[in-house]
This record gives structure tokens, sequence and C-alpha cells, in this order.
């Protein structure tokens, strides 16, 4: 284990020292071809950066920097804004609190590992923030967080000041499957239907009602000048009293077409709206109705049959959805697929023929909307964080790949860095453990993988099939 | 009485209906197609920048810049589209898994260590919704594999297309699936369960050594069956032996005709595999190869190709390089190894070609990454004289794209398999129509 935490701390150096390199108070990204996702693509552009906003995008003769602007020349080059993960559970320490079905008080917050290898992967790929997801064994389960993955900094250097607050709802298999136990040894938790796990929420819904009049009345007495006792703090219905306050936005977890409409309805019914449906396979079977509830749809883009409840699953969804009217984005839910997100976004112009920006959006300005940073970030504007991705050629082409990616001005990942740091990396590594196998008395250190830290919701990996091997 | 005449008019009207939907089916096997006006990019040969193919009898009967069109020939006009050989991928579970989650939908895995009988072409659901799906892409062939155990069966070369398995077979018999034993749990030489215990430990260090002495002896009593077998056969006079359809299936692999395909991915398992292969003089290709790298120059010395594992992949370790599985097949490609592109599954077999795709933008040349998922996997399985590159004689397996057919935007507009012109349309394509105009 010591081994391998102290060869990332080395990289976690190099990267530092690399990002203290970058740091300038402008930056000019000169002659590139910039994909906006906001206002079309500028051919021979640049863009100018000051203290880690956009200051200036457009026809490279147009952008004046200063003398001392750090000038990047990226001719033949594109630029995109850095990519969003709506539904990521990256560099989480542990992503599922199943014991209960209703567990709306923890929080993801504090599982943030800020060492997780996977962080310098994504961003390699031209992710730069990432909503990081309580897992779905349980009907609700935690409250989520936002980071941006500034590889090398602090947790609380990660975290988006003031970023709203979002809540992991799951409907279908993934919750009932502890109501269905496949060992002996095992009990069953409730509920193990559909029909158990609404009415979970709707009691969850109705605890959290009766806690907000408790507090009511409660203030109203206090106020009158009564001697009255507080009620009793539970930290889980508080939660549930700001999702009914709608201080903390829905993201549920769905698959079938019959629970999506459920769970809009059951909100309704409590005067609340689901923010935005996770997954959500089958949302084309009722994108009418999730336009008439006002939900937005984060998706895998084209991932089936890996359970029954995916059998159904179509690359469609993204293009339907959209001319549907509704706010479509294309999540990972996958420490491998979000190292891509330019050739998921580039495939659904292929299906579904959507055009070059809208692709885009799908994994920029429409993730950013539907985590309500699109003021802050999602596309290459005037005034917004300057979170981008640098490409030695079209991103949507197979042949083409990230060179670098920064945040907020601050180079995160360079390709050609990273190249030479590899060297050194492989050197480090040899000479530790020569010295090591030196040490007296000592027994020869293995170097064993670090243990896989379940990624996908619960089982869901294993059930994917996609990385089993034969 | 009467109705006797509008029921004998029934019958007969049934008969003609018959006879004309098995004329339609025969005429369609034998139809004779033109493609002109195309770019043709055979793969094999030089790509033809305007020029006609020519298809008969399920097979390509001409191919060139020049090439005189039959008159009875169906004319696809393929101006401003290019032709391509059909995709092969070189590992999958297509037709004997239906969906993951589900055990019933699955026979990939039948009981014990040693079945080298199991045959995964008698599994495979000819109408399987993935087939279809599969193509969407341009993949018109697939290597399909029983898993499981140290000998798992024997995988089947398959179009993408058929009634039957039979009909889908390009080589029933293209691989006998072999797991080499490996150290501790899993296939990664320890793993999680090697920290448990505290590294590898000698428990399963002997039965590692006990899993490989058993499939030494399993080849041995395969060689001596054949003996046996082969000297029953020139004298009649010595006893016959009893049948053992288990070492019966392992003669063609003892004789060299069908090969091992052995998963392996530490560099020690896939050293050790090859080693096997020479001592029993077996034909041998490496599965997954995820360290290939390390042993290039025995497996280029022995010739040993590669089944690469997704390119799609995580690294394999917390400091292996980021981009470890895109780069691999470049770096196989400068050590002269051969190697071939899979999915490795069956949900992702129509991303196969960008798997090829993203091994180029990470230092692969481009026509190598084409071959690596047409020709090569065509020589690795015995099948180049029937599929793998737009040749006269060959198999009629090709796609008529818009593009590149590695390029994620790229459609594919038509397709043929055994020269058929196969249907594009898939239980995807099916909901997209029924759902996207809805009410």
């Amino acid at each position: 284990m010591k081994t391998y935490r102290f060869i990332s701390l080395a990289v976690l150096l190099c990267t530092l020292s690399l990002v203290a390199l970058a740091q300038s108070n402008e930056t000019l990204i000169r002659n590139a071809t910039i994909m906006t996702a906001s206002h079309g693509t500028i051919t021979n552009g640049s863009i100018l950066i000051r203290d880690g906003k956009i200051v200036a995008v457009d026809k490279a003769d147009k952008v004046k920097a200063s003398s001392n602007a750090k000038v990047m020349d990226a001719t033949g080059m594109y630029v995109t804004p850095g990519f969003i993960d709506s539904h990521s559970h990256t560099a989480l320490d542990s992503i599922n609190e199943g014991s209960l079905s209703v567990t709306a008080m923890v929080r993801m917050r504090d599982m943030v590992d800020n060492t997780n290898i996977n962080i310098y992967r994504q961003l390699a790929g031209g992710m730069t923030l990432i909503h990081q997801l309580h897992g779905s064994a349980n009907a609700i389960g935690g409250q989520n967080n936002l980071i941006k993955l500034k590889w090398g900094k602090s947790v609380e250097e990660m975290l988006i000041a003031d970023a709203p607050r979002t809540i992991k709802f799951a409907l279908g298999e993934n919750p009932k499957r502890r109501g269905n136990p496949t060992l002996p040894s095992q009990s069953a938790r409730f509920p193990a239907t559909r029909m158990g796990v609404e009415e979970t929420i709707r009691e969850a819904f109705t605890q959290g009602r009766e806690y907000i009049k408790q507090w009511d009345d409660y203030e109203a007495a206090k106020k009158r000048g009564e001697d009255v006792l507080p009620p009793r703090k539970d930290l889980k219905l508080e939660a549930m009293a700001d999702v009914l306050r709608g201080k903390i936005d829905i993201h549920s977890h769905c698959y079938r077409a019959d629970e999506i409409v459920m769970l809009a309805r059951l909100c309704e019914e409590f005067g609340i709206k689901v923010h935005t449906f996770q997954h959500v396979l089958e949302g084309y079977k009722v994108a009418p109705e999730i336009k008439a509830h006002g939900a937005n749809a984060s998706i895998l883009p084209d991932w089936w049959a890996y359970k029954m409840e995916a059998y159904d699953a179509i690359p469609f969804n993204a293009a339907i959805m959209h001319r549907r009217g509704i706010v479509v984005s294309i999540h990972s839910d996958d420490n491998e697929a979000a190292r891509r997100f330019y050739q998921e976004a580039g495939k659904m112009m292929k299906y579904g023929d959507l055009s070059e920006e809208e692709a885009l959006r799908l994994v920029t300005l429409n993730p950013a909307i539907q985590l309500r940073l699109d003021k802050r970030v999602g596309s290459i504007d005037v005034g917004k964080d300057a979170d981008l991705v640098i490409f030695n050629g079209h991103p949507f082409s197979v042949y083409s790949r990230p060179e670098t990616t920064m945040i907020e001005g601050e180079i995160y990942f360079d390709r050609k860095q990273d190249l030479e740091m590899r060297e050194k990396i492989a050197k480090e590594k040899k000479d530790l453990i020569e010295r090591e196998k030196r040490m007296p008395g000592q027994v020869q250190p293995t170097l064993p993988q670090p243990p896989t830290i379940p990624t996908e919701d619960d089982l869901d990996t294993h059930l994917h099939g996609k990385r089993n091997r034969n | 009485m009467k109705p006797k005449i509008p029921n004998l008019l029934l019958i007969l009207a049934v008969i003609a209906t018959f006879a004309a939907s098995l004329l339609a089916q025969s005429k369609d096997m034998t139809a004779v197609y033109a493609i002109r006006n195309a770019k043709i990019v055979t793969v094999t040969g030089a790509t033809i920048e305007k020029g006609t193919v020519i298809i008969r009898d399920g097979k390509i009967a001409d191919v060139g810049a020049n090439v005189s069109v039959p008159s009875n020939a169906k004319v696809i006009d393929a101006t401003g589209l290019s032709v391509y050989p059909g995709l092969i991928d070189s590992n999958t579970v297509l037709g004997l898994n239906e969906v993951a989650s589900v055990d019933m939908t699955i026979d990939t895995t039948e009981l014990g260590d040693f079945k080298p009988n199991m045959k995964a072409l008698t599994a495979v659901n000819p109408h399987s919704e993935h087939i279809p799906v599969a193509r969407m892409n341009g993949v018109t062939t697939v290597l399909t594999c029983p898993q499981g155990g140290i000998i798992s069966g024997q995988c089947a070369l398959i179009n993408a297309d058929g009634w039957t398995p039979q009909q889908m077979a390009v080589k029933g018999s293209a691989a006998m699936a072999l797991n080499y034993p490996v150290l501790g749990f899993g296939g990664r030489g320890g793993g999680f369960f090697a920290i448990q215990a505290g590294g590898v430990n000698d428990a399963q260090r002997q039965q590692r050594d006990r899993q490989v002495e058993a499939l030494k002896k399993k080849i041995e009593d395969a060689q001596a069956y054949l003996k046996a077998k082969e000297a029953v056969a020139a004298d009649k006079s010595l006893p016959a032996r009893p049948v053992d359809l288990g070492l019966e299936a392992m003669i063609p692999v003892i004789k060299g005709e069908v090969p091992i395909r052995v998963s392996a991915n530490k560099a020690n398992d896939i050293k050790a595999a090859v080693e096997l292969a020479s001592q029993y003089k077996l034909k041998i290709v490496i599965n997954g190869g995820e360290d290939a790298i390390k042993v290039a120059a025995l497996l280029k010395e022995k010739n040993v190709p590669v089944i690469l594992s997704a390119v799609l992949e995580l690294p394999d370790s917390e400091d292996a390089p980021y981009d470890q599985a895109y780069s691999r097949a470049a770096e196989l490609h400068k050590a002269g190894v051969k190697f071939a592109f899979s999915s490795q599954g069956i949900q992702f077999i129509r991303t196969l070609p960008y798997n090829a795709g993203t091994a180029a933008a990470f230092g692969l040349p481009k026509e190598e990454a084409l071959k690596a998922v047409t020709i090569y996997p065509a020589q690795i399985f015995g099948a180049d004289k029937l599929v793998g590159s737009i040749e006269a004689g060959k198999i009629a397996n090709l796609i008529i794209t818009d593009g590149d057919p590695l390029e994620l935007r790229t459609k594919v507009k038509h397709m043929f398999i055994n020269g058929k012109q196969t249907d594009l349309t898939n239980k995807h394509s099916r909901l997209n129509d029924k759902f996207k105009d809805r009410p």
C-alpha cells in the first residue's frame, strides 16, 4: 500500500510544479478552432483568460492580450469547454449506506478522496467537474457532492462554492434487491417491489412534511411567547424537509417508464419536482410526461441489456428526449467511460442525428444547467470559469485525443508533461523497490493491486458485464 | 360438397405462396449484386478510388476499377460511399448471453474444469436481439466463446446473420478456449485477495501448480488417446478403446489444427502458456494480453498472436500510465507482434470499431487498426481464405458506409453477409421508430 501511495504523491508533486509554472495572471490560447457549446464554432479563434475567468473569446485578430500574458499557440488544435459528469462515483471512499431504505442524512461530502488516481485519469480525458452521487442501494440515498478535478489540491479547494444541494433517489431493481436476498443468511429489507419503493418514498415525504409542521408550530408558539420545548432534531428529516422546501434537488436513478412516471406523480402530490432523472434508460418512452413535469434527463449513452430493466435501452434516447425539449446530459457512472466524453458525445451525432453543438452540449452546457452551474461553467463564454480542453484534432474524431486540460486557467493535465513524468516515476519506483529489498531483516515487499472500490451502483458493476473477463 | 372447391383453392393458394416465398429466399441467396462507383478499401490490396464489387452465390465474384456488370445484377449505386470488409470482433459471447443479470438467459459457462467438447455454436441463439444490434456499426463476424474452468470449450467464428447456428458458422470450431491457471482468485495474479492474505501465499501457489499439472495431464491424456486410436485404426487386432468425448474433442488441438486460445494477462502467465504450447506442439493464441509487451520478444519469435482485451479500459494499476490500454496496440505493433481487437463481451460489440480507432489516436497506424478488426483476426482463426478482406472468392461479408468505419460518426448504409443484403434495423431502431413521435 505504502509504495503506491508514495508514487501517487510523487505524481502529485510533479503536477503541482506543473501547475505553478502555468500560473500567470493572463493566458492567451491562440489560433484554435473553438467549439463554444453556446454560440457555435469559431475558426482561427483565441481565448483570453484572466484570473481563472474567460475575459475574451473571438476571432484571433480581435483578441488582444497584455504583453506579459502567457501565450499558448493552438494552431490546428480544437478547444472545448471542460466536460461535466452529472453522475459519477469517482473519488469517493464509499457510496452506499444501504442498511436502511431511507438514508437522507449521509453526505458524499464526507467521503471525498482527493488522492484517487481516477481524478487524474479523467482530467486526461478532459473532465473538469463531477457530480459525486450516493449509490442506488436504497430508495432515498444520501446527499451528493460536486467537485472540480483540481488534482493535487485539498478537498476544500476542489469543492464548488455555493454549489446546489442534491440528493440521490433510486427506483427499480437496485433498491428492491435487498428485499429479495439471494443468500439464506441475508435478512430481507423493505421494500422488495416497485410498489414498496413508491410507499417508502411517500412515507419519507410524509414524515418530512410533519417534521416541518412540528418546527413551524414550535416557532409560532415561541413567537407567541409560550414556553415550549423544541422538537427533537432529526438529521434524516432535516434533509427530507429541505427536499420538500425545494432546497435540495432530487436526482433519481431510474430505468423503466412506469417508475419514471410514478416518481413524477408522487412528487407532484407533495408540490415538488424531480429535478433530474438519472440513467432514465426508458425516458424516450415517456418523454412527453417528463417534459410536462419539468424534469431534466441525465443518461447512459449506449449501454443496454446488462440487466432486465435495461433491456429496452436504446442509443436514440438522448435525441428523442432532446427533441421533446428536455435538457439532456450524458453521464458516465463509470471511471472508464468518464475518460472519453468526447467520444460519447460524438456518437450521438450518429444515433439520432444531433448537430455538432447539440452533441457537445450533452457533456458540457446541459449538465451545467442540470447542476445549476451554467452561469459559471459549461460553455466558452466571457465571464465563465476557464475550464477548457485542448484537442489535437476534432474532438468527435476517434483519432483525436486531449492534449491539455485546464481548470480556472490552471493546467491540471498536459500530455507532454505526462510523458516526461513517466520516466521519472518508473525510475523512482525501481529505486524504491531496490532500497526496500536492501533493507536488512525486512520482508520483501509485495506490490499488490489496490483494492477495487466499487464505483458503480452497488452490484451493477458486475451486472453490466462490461469488465467480465474469462 | 360445395365448399370443397374454395377449400381446394385455398390450399393451392397457400402452396403457391409458400413456394413463392421459398423461391424468393433461394433467389436472395443466389442473387447477383453489383456495388458501383464506390471507394473500395480491400484491406489486403490497394484501395480502389472508384470501382465495382460483384457478388454472386454468396461470394465476392469480382472486384476492380473496370469490372463489367452482369445484366441480371441488382445494382447499388455507391457514389460517395465506401466499401469495406465486414468487421470481425475477436472475443464475444454473442448468442450465448441475452440479459447479463438473468442467469436463465446465459449459456456461456458449463460446470467443471475440463470441458473441451462443449461447443459455443450449439448454444448460439440465432434470434438473439443482440445480433442485429451488434451489426449496427459494421461488425459482420465474431468469435463467440464459452467461459469458465480451465478448458472452457470450443469458440465458434460466426457471421452475425442466419436462420440456424450452422448457417451462421464460418468455422464452427475456430479455437479451444483455455484459461491459464493464475495465482489466487480471479485473473489478476492475486489482486484484492492477495492483499487480504498478506501477499501471494504458498497455498495459492500450490493450487495454481496443481491446476497446471492437471492441464498438462489432460493434454498428455489426449495425446495418448490419439495414439491409441491411430494404432487401433492401423491394426484391427488391437482392442478398441471406449470413446471419451472430452479427449475426442482435443484431437484437433493435439494435431495443431485448432489453436488453443489462452486467456492470460500477466507476463509470467503468458510466458508459461507459450512454453506449454511449445512443449506439446500446440498452436496458440493469447487472449487478453495486458502484459503482452513485456514478453513481446517471445511472442514475436514463436509467432504467437494476441487478442487484446478492450482498448477502452482502465489502466491495470494505480501507477500505470493513464493511456496504458489505449497505447498497448501501438507498442505491440512496434514490437512486431500480431494482434486483433475485441470488445470482450456482448453489449459493446457495436463499439468494436472505436476500440480500434482509439488505439490509432494513441500511436497505432490507422491501416493497422483496420487490419486488426478485419484480416488479422481472419488469419489468427485460420479463416483468411474466407473472410477479412475484399477479394474475389471470399465470402461476401462487406459494409457500405458513408466514411471510415472506425470513426464515431460514420453510418453503415448497407451490409452484406454471405452475399445476402442484411437487414440493418434492430430492436433499438424499432423502439426508436415506435416512440420518437409518440403523442
